[in-house]
Formats: C-alpha cells, sequence, structure tokens
C-alpha cells in the first residue's frame, strides 16, 4: 500500500477532496444528511488559506459559487436534495454563464421534505439539467468513500475543463458510512486555468463579461448549439464499473450506494451459479450509452434496479432501444437496502428469459 | 479662439448611445460611478456584478471585469467574487424589484455580515424592463400595471425603505440615500458613493447608496415631470441623508 | 479461503456501541484489510437502541448495510429481540449477561458467547468499559482480527483528552477475549 490510508465518512472525504483538489472556496447552509462536510471545512477551510460562508440560504450559497467560479477559482458548494432544488436557478446561469463549480447533492429522501435517508429520487434532476433551460451538468455519482474523495478530487478538473458545473450525486449511505481511503497528494493548481476567460480586474485588457444572456438575434441559438456540441463531447468522461458482465445473461444496472449493495446480491447468486453481471454507472451525464448498447448487442438482458420509482431505467431503455429492453425494481425511499432486498427481484428477472 | 475642454466623459464609460428611455436617469448613476472608479484608481481591479432589470447592460457602458447575477442574487455572486478575490473592487448595481423584493435576503445577509462589497441601489419605485409592474418600493396611490388603481396600504403593503433598514445592520459601514433630481443632490450622490468605495477600499465593512431615480416611460410622465416628481413626492417619502456611517461614529 | 466477517453491534444510546464499531472497522483497516462502517441514525434510533454495522474482508466489500448478519454484538434486552431473529444459522451471538439473561438466547441455532460485560469492567475499575470487554470476546470467539490490532487502534479513536485511559481499555478488551468460553 502506497499512501496511508484514512478512515473517514463519505461526507468528510468530499470534504477533504475537494481541499486536496485545491478548492478555496466553500458555501454551504445547514440540512441533513450531508453537515459533515459544512462542520468539517468551516475549521479546515480556512486552515487552508481558504474562505468558509454559512450563507444565508441554498438559493445564496449557490449564488456565491457563481460569483466564485467567474473568478476562476476552485469553488465548491453541498447540500441535499430540498437545498439542491433551490440551487436550480443558480446551476442554470452557471451552466449559460459557463462557469465551473462543484455541487454536491447528498440525496435524501422526497418529494418535499421527504426524509433524512437514502434516495435516489434526484436522478433526472441531476442528469436531465434539473434548473430551466436546454443544459446539462456533468454528474458523478460515488458508491464508496474512497469514490466520495477520488470523484470530488477529479470534479473540479473537469469543471475547469468543460466550463461547466460538476454535479456529485451522493446518497445518505455513501455519505454516512466509513471507509479507508487513500488520499491523493495535493497538486499544485495550474495557474493558467481559465486564464482566457476568468475575472481578474481587466488590468490593461479588455474587460470580460461572463453573463447568459444574449438577446441580439441568433445568439442564443450560437450560445445553445455551442453548449449542445460542449454537452456532446462530454461522452469522453464515460466511468462505469463492469462486474462479471462477461459470461452473465442477466445484467443488474444499477448506480452509487444501491450498484455496491446489489454487488452483494450479485456476487451472492454467482455462488449459486446464476450469470448474473453487474454495471455500474460512474458517470451518469455522460452516461454509458454505447456501453450498454455493446452489452445489449452480445443479447445480454437488463435489470435496473433503483432507490425510487424508477428513473435511471430510462436511460437504460434508451440505450439499448431496439435491441432489447430492461426489467425494473424500485426499492422505495423510507426503507433502508440490504442485498437480500434485491435476490427475488433478480431471480425473477433471470427466470424471465 | 482655442477650444477648452472642460467636461470630460470618464474613460472607463463607452462612448455609445445607451439603450436607456430618454429621462432615465441610469445613466447619470452610470456617470458618477464611472467617474468615483476613476477617482480611486481601482478601474483595473474591479469586478461589477450586474443584476437583472435595465441596468442588466451595466457591462455594455461601465468597461470593467463583470458578471451577470441571478435576478436578486447580486450580492450573493458579489460575495463569492470578493471571497474569491479579496484584491479586487467589486461592486453590485441593482434595481428595486432586484433588490427590495427577490433579492431581500441576499442584500439583508451580505450586508450583516458586512462582505467587503458596494451595494449601488436605484430606486424607481416601479419594475422598469418588465413593463412597469409594482415594486416594493411602488408609493402609496401610485399606478402600476399590477395595481392600476393605485397602490392600496392595505392590501399590498406600504413602500420599503431600504436605506433605513440595511442602516441597522451590524455589518454596514456606510449607508445613505441621495437623488440625482438636482445639482446639488447629483453632487451628493458622488460624495455618497466615494464614501461607499471607501468603505470598501478602506476595509471598513459594507457600503450601501440608495438613489432616487425616475421611470418617464412607466411613470408616464416627461422627462421634467419626473424630474419633478422625485423632489415633490418621493423625497418626502423616501427622506435623503446619511443613516450610518461607522467612520464618523469612530470620530464622535 | 478469502476472509469475509460482519456483524452489527447494538446497545442502548451511551453503551459505547459505535465506538467499538469503529474501533473494530479502524483495527480492521489498520491490519491491511478492507472495511466498512455504518451507523444508524434518524428515525431507526428510536425506541432505545443504537446500532452500527461493521464489514471486514479481503475482498472489495459490496454491502456494507447487512441484514442477515454472520455475527452479532448484543449489549441489550431490545437488541438481542430486535436482531436475534435475523442472525445467519450458526452465526455467532456475543449477548452481554450482564443485562441480558443468556437464556433468551437461540443457543440451539446460533453459537452463542455469553461475557458478564458490566461486571467485568466493573472489576477492571469502570462500568463503561463494558463496550469494550464485549467487543474482546468477539474477536476472540469470531477470530477476525488479532486482539493486537485491535488494542494497537484504540489511540485512534478515542478523543485526545481520554487517551489516559488506553491501558485500562486494553486491559478491558483482553479481559473479555478471556472470558469467552468460561461463563
Amino acid at each position: 500500500m502506497s499512501a496511508k490510508r484514512i478512515f473517514i465518512k463519505g461526507n468528510e472525504a468530499i470534504a477533504q477532496g475537494a481541499l486536496d483538489a485545491g478548492c478555496r472556496c466553500y458555501f454551504g447552509y445547514p440540512i441533513t444528511p450531508q453537515n459533515d462536510i459544512p462542520e468539517m471545512l468551516s475549521s479546515a477551510m480556512p486552515a487552508a488559506g481558504g474562505e468558509f460562508v454559512q450563507a444565508e440560504s441554498e438559493v445564496a450559497s449557490a449564488n456565491m459559487l457563481l460569483g466564485a467560479a467567474a473568478c476562476g477559482v476552485r469553488a465548491m458548494t453541498t447540500s441535499s436534495s430540498p437545498g439542491v432544488s433551490l440551487m436550480q436557478e443558480a446551476i442554470s446561469y452557471m451552466a449559460g454563464s459557463e462557469l465551473p463549480g462543484v455541487i454536491v447533492n447528498m440525496n435524501r429522501g422526497g418529494p418535499g421534505l421527504g426524509d433524512i435517508g437514502s434516495s435516489q429520487g434526484d436522478y433526472y434532476q441531476s442528469v436531465k439539467g434539473g434548473g430551466h433551460g436546454d443544459y446539462r451538468t456533468l454528474v458523478l455519482a460515488p458508491a464508496s468513500c474512497q469514490e466520495c474523495y477520488d470523484l470530488t478530487f477529479e470534479a473540479f478538473d473537469l469543471a475547469f475543463k468543460y466550463r461547466n458545473p460538476v454535479l456529485l450525486l451522493g446518497d445518505a449511505i455513501v455519505g454516512q458510512m466509513k471507509e479507508p481511503v487513500t488520499p491523493r497528494p495535493a497538486l499544485p493548481l495550474d495557474p493558467e486555468a481559465g486564464a482566457d476567460w476568468k475575472l481578474t480586474g481587466r488590468g490593461e485588457r479588455a474587460p470580460r463579461i461572463l453573463k447568459s444572456l444574449f438577446l441580439d438575434d441568433g445568439a442564443l441559438a450560437g450560445q445553445n448549439l455551442h453548449l449542445q456540441q460542449k454537452y456532446r463531447s462530454m461522452q469522453a468522461e464515460v466511468r462505469y464499473e463492469a462486474f462479471e458482465t462477461a459470461d452473465a445473461e442477466l445484467i443488474v444496472v444499477a448506480f452509487g450506494s444501491i450498484g455496491r449493495i446489489a454487488k452483494s446480491t450479485v456476487r451472492s447468486l454467482r455462488a449459486q451459479g446464476f450469470k448474473v453481471g453487474l454495471f455500474r454507472p460512474i458517470t451518469l451525464f455522460p452516461f454509458p450509452e454505447a456501453e450498454l448498447r455493446a452489452l445489449a448487442g452480445q443479447g445480454k438482458r437488463f435489470l435496473t434496479i433503483e432507490h425510487n420509482l424508477g428513473q435511471m431505467v430510462d436511460d437504460v431503455r434508451l440505450a439499448v432501444r431496439g435491441l432489447t429492453d430492461s426489467d425494473f425494481f424500485g426499492f422505495l425511499p423510507g426503507n433502508m437496502p440490504t442485498p437480500e432486498d434485491f435476490d427475488a427481484p433478480i431471480r425473477a428477472a433471470v427466470k424471465g428469459a | 479662439m482655442q477650444e477648452q475642454l472642460v467636461f470630460k466623459r470618464p474613460d472607463v464609460l463607452a462612448d455609445v448611445p445607451t439603450h436607456y428611455c430618454p429621462g432615465c436617469q441610469h445613466g447619470v448613476v452610470h456617470r458618477i460611478v464611472a467617474e468615483c472608479l476613476e477617482e480611486f484608481g481601482v478601474v483595473e481591479k474591479t469586478i461589477a456584478v450586474s443584476a437583472i432589470g435595465c441596468s442588466v447592460f451595466l457591462y455594455n457602458y461601465i468597461l470593467v471585469d463583470t458578471v451577470e447575477a441571478p435576478h436578486g442574487r447580486a450580492p450573493a455572486v458579489a460575495t463569492g467574487v470578493k471571497r474569491a478575490r479579496k484584491d479586487a473592487f467589486v461592486f453590485a448595481y441593482q434595481g428595486d424589484g432586484d433588490l427590495a423584493s427577490i433579492g431581500l435576503a441576499e442584500i439583508m445577509h451580505a450586508a450583516n455580515r458586512g462582505e467587503r462589497i458596494s451595494v449601488i441601489f436605484v430606486n424607481n419605485t416601479v419594475y422598469g424592463m418588465t413593463g412597469g409592474q409594482m415594486a416594493p418600493t411602488t408609493m402609496i396611490g401610485q399606478k402600476t400595471t399590477t395595481c392600476p388603481g393605485g397602490r392600496c396600504l392595505e392590501r399590498e403593503g406600504g413602500p420599503m425603505h431600504m436605506a433605513e433598514i440595511i442602516a441597522t445592520l451590524g455589518g454596514v459601514a456606510y449607508c445613505a440615500r441621495t437623488a440625482v433630481n438636482t445639482m446639488k443632490n447629483m453632487a451628493q450622490t458622488k460624495r455618497a458613493i466615494r464614501r461607499a468605495f471607501a468603505t470598501q477600499i478602506n476595509d471598513e465593512g459594507f457600503g450601501f447608496v440608495e438613489i432616487l431615480a425616475t421611470c418617464p416611460t412607466n411613470w408616464k410622465l416627461s422627462s421634467v415631470a419626473s424630474n419633478e416628481r422625485i423632489g415633490k413626492e418621493m423625497i418626502p417619502e423616501f427622506p435623503l441623508g446619511v443613516f450610518k456611517d461607522a467612520a464618523k461614529e469612530d470620530e464622535s | 479461503m478469502s476472509l469475509y466477517q460482519d456483524v452489527i453491534i447494538a446497545g442502548f444510546g451511551g453503551q459505547g456501541v459505535m465506538l467499538i464499531g469503529n474501533l473494530l472497522a479502524y483495527a480492521g483497516m489498520e491490519h491491511g484489510l478492507n472495511v466498512t462502517y455504518i451507523p444508524v441514525y434518524g428515525p431507526e434510533m428510536r425506541g432505545g437502541t443504537a446500532n452500527c454495522t461493521v464489514v471486514v474482508s479481503d475482498d472489495a466489500i459490496g454491502s456494507p448495510i447487512i441484514r442477515s448478519p454472520k455475527s452479532l454484538i448484543i449489549m441489550n434486552r431490545p437488541s438481542l429481540d430486535k436482531f436475534q431473529p435475523q442472525l445467519i444459522d450458526g452465526g455467532v451471538l456475543v449477548v452481554n449477561s450482564s443485562l441480558v439473561d443468556p437464556a433468551l438466547a437461540d443457543a440451539s441455532r446460533v453459537r452463542l458467547v455469553p461475557v458478564a460485560a458490566n461486571e467485568i469492567a466493573d472489576s477492571l475499575g469502570n462500568t463503561r468499559m463494558a463496550n469494550m470487554v464485549a467487543l474482546g470476546a468477539y474477536v476472540e470467539a469470531t477470530g477476525v482480527l488479532p486482539l493486537s490490532a485491535v488494542e494497537d487502534s484504540l489511540g485512534h479513536v478515542i478523543a485526545k483528552h481520554y487517551s489516559h485511559l488506553i491501558p485500562k481499555n486494553a486491559e478491558a478488551l483482553r479481559a473479555g477475549a478471556a472470558a469467552v468460553g468460561k461463563a
């Protein structure tokens, strides 16, 4: 083992990953189940020479993120479902103004106040834009504390690479659990990052304007085309975990915490001779369409399992359209899922052949 | 006879016609802001935050780095900018619908935290860009497209007095209300904006200047009559003055 | 044969079940294994029991949440009632016999390890170390880790201002281990 492992919660891994990635502005508002993040950063961020602001609302924290991002500084806000709803305005403006920032949603039960337990009910909101207008955010879905750390760390690079908001979609399970995490060495930041667009005060150059308002004839159409091309180019970032898919007849598709819980079920069924595998998208946008389609082309069948009433299953079906379909099992928020909960649905899907 | 230049456009102010209506006073306020930026020598390190409303095009006229904020969120965006770039000079420019209605939480909390930013608040008692709807500062009896019979105290509440409200908050170093209807008031406005900018430059706290201004189009008055309304109707409702000046309080 | 062990640790709030869960998981990590620790929180915490789940494995761990555990550390009666039915057949059931009558355990179905955790902790000078006694018994009964690995990790999970209590806690771990099979 190279670096020393630390034993931390997923929430803390996100905070640590942000610090190690050079995030120096954090804005947040308290909401369960992610309070470990602002609590940790309230002291760790100033200690690292950065800024911590407890905002008056998630509306404000997301707009503070917008302001810091406009300066080309690595900045983050974190929240959970109801708070992330309030952030959608700023996220849309950031997408329209092409500003890089990291937004973390530790998904809890909904709709409305829901509960403080785990849920994947915000999949649609996360991957289909979430706010108004025709935009996308990169969406990363960690299933372990190490991934909470790594994906947060990498989220900043992605945000700057594409000049786009990046959303980390975790949940209450991965946020509250503890695992060993191997931190990475903090890298020196590229001083040239954002050099051609960030606001610094105009100095001797022409003034820069970061905006999402395009009123001239055709200007907005041009901007939307440009954004669409950018979103398509994000396909290069597709990430997923494929477990025992090579000879599988049925592939379980699940993301985040549900992906790892389903992995236990898949292992157990494998041991009993069932030819099942697991496909876990790590990027939810871009969605690993081509990879799923290739598996469908090999004649495999699919069962999508989610901690909601069926959202990602739409994207699975779109990926395999014309070749096959996906069954669906929804484990309802309000309850904590265990591997046993997925046993019967997977067996049923295997039999459905 | 040799020509003598006695009145010059500040370099930071763009030499272009504005989109503002005849008789609108945004242009006057823009000019005063531009003069103050130059006089403090902060043009090169200024980051402006433009808000939603007629003044969203601030960046077409004041030639500094600018980020556009969502409606009402300019003080939060400016907070993010200033926290990210402490060496920058940061000001937000907001109208009354933006600041006193949808953005009430953001302005109150940025002021209360004492963010080292300056907010220029142009109060013309009406939503201008959207076509003259009732604003939180609309005066009792004033007719707008959404209170066509005139604002009614019992139904809509009274106009909000932002300068007085902001002055009560702990982080505020300077807070004043001025107007630009007379030469004297323009000079006073410039003094107030200079003082508000100075509080940021001297790291004293939050600076706020409310400026009473015309909206002839939505008031359905001539430019002259609009200007007269400032003195006759608005100033009696929104008294001019300095509501907080931490530096002076320290002296006394 | 790969190593895999999971355990639900349950008791009253204040009995230190979260602490020994953390300690076991931390020791597993320091021993070079993969571990997960997850506490219950929120609505599930109501009703007098606090509990956490720890998984230790030399392979990548799937679910951190376990419905049918291979082992239990039960510190009070409500926890026995709640979790014993979920324990797998032949699973290890460490019971704090100071507070739970071992006769309530289904000894024909599971492997009962009674340990008088409170009395043993009392005899060492502090009832509050009953959690350590129970964990010592658990580690001895399952062999999931060497006891020394757990002792060595005490300094990482006990708050700094209690660090003077580490030797006593190590003693409690050893006393629990020594009590296995003697009850």
